[in-house]
């Protein structure tokens, strides 16, 4: 199957690519083939800068439960308390 | 016939809106003449095995060229950079993908020892735009490997594909080869049964062949979706409808 399924979310935050670490703009979610990952299809995300260098790229590719367990993680440790104390909506 | 010498290299070719793009052209340097085949890449990219695949058929005999349908999204970058440039902006839109396939037929009709005659094959997201090509441009033969987003409703229509491909049958101008996964669900086989059933309405000429125990992008040789079974079969009957088609 190939999807063309796609969100881009604007983001705030930094990545560490190639060249170093880079401001990050967007995030590129979508399900499709990947480029390396050794399974048929991957949950993948492009961190992406602002800028035209195309290279200024993040990327992750995981397969669904993987991906599943990320996403679980980081909006449980993001509704921790000590989180919360910090003033993290 | 098969040729034991070829060339391959990348090259620049004139789209038909005018722009100069990327382009890899592999041909047989022993062949006095011969048919010709445009080569659309997946939605991972132009990439290697994309290339690979142009030599297999230079080393057949072809002169074959894949235009790089993501170059104006990231000129010079690696394959992977670009597919993620172009799916971000996204993606390819019909309109240029069809001057860019259409500047690659050109192309390959003034080459040297070229017969005329033009196939066009494409696998994945290329499978559609293959249909989408041998709708609109003046081809002579078209294989559609795995194309999904062929068949669409109308909430899946984007301004970069504003127009469901399955409505263009009736435009359909050569005969077409589709090799399909039984597995796959994208195209899924009651996909590729609308389209037959679009093919047979209109009385085009074409032939599909679905593989048990395969689904999408069994040709692809490093993938886990491989299936031997299937792409040995399936690259016969490439062979058998281009030289049917691309060689009478």
């Amino acid at each position: 199957m190939c999807t063309y399924l796609t969100t881009t979310e604007r983001v705030e935050g930094t990545g560490l690519g190639a060249k170093g670490w880079f401001p990050i703009a967007h995030a590129v979610v979508y399900f499709d083939h990947p480029q390396e990952a050794p399974v048929e299809h991957a949950l993948c995300i492009d961190f992406r800068a602002d800028g035209t260098d195309p290279s200024e790229r993040v990327s992750v590719e995981l397969d669904a439960r993987s991906a599943r367990t990320l996403a679980e993680s980081i909006l449980s440790t993001l509704a921790h308390e000590e989180v919360r104390a910090l003033g993290v909506e | 016939m098969s040729s034991d010498r070829l060339e391959a290299g990348t090259i620049t070719i004139t789209s038909d809106n005018g722009d100069e793009i990327e382009a890899y052209h592999a041909y047989p340097t022993d062949a006095e003449s011969h048919g010709s085949v445009v080569v659309i890449h997946h939605m991972p990219g132009y990439d290697w095995s994309t290339k690979e695949i142009a030599r297999r058929f230079a080393s057949r005999g072809y002169g074959a060229v894949v235009p790089n349908l993501f170059h104006r999204y990231a000129p010079g970058a690696s394959s992977g950079d670009a597919a993620a440039a172009a799916r971000a902006a996204g993606g390819v839109p019909d309109a240029q993908c069809l001057e860019d396939v259409g500047g690659a037929v050109k192309f390959l009709r003034a080459q040297p020892g070229a017969k005329g005659k033009v196939g066009v094959i494409g696998y994945c997201s290329g499978g559609r735009q293959t249909y989408l090509s041998a709708c609109n441009l003046d081809v002579d033969a078209a294989v559609v490997c795995y194309g999904g987003g062929v068949v669409v409703t109308p909430e899946q229509l984007t301004p970069e594909r504003p127009v469901a491909v399955i409505d263009m049958t009736k435009d359909l101008r050569c005969p077409m080869l589709g090799l399909f996964g039984a597995e796959d669900a994208n195209p899924s086989p009651e996909h590729t049964a609308r389209m037959e059933e679009e093919l047979k309405a209109h009385g085009k000429t074409y032939e599909f062949h679905t593989y048990d125990n395969a689904g999408h992008a069994f040709f692809w040789v490093e993938r886990p979706s491989y299936r031997e079974e299937a792409s040995r079969e399936g690259w016969q009957r490439i062979w058998d409808f281009y030289r049917t088609y691309l060689e009478g």
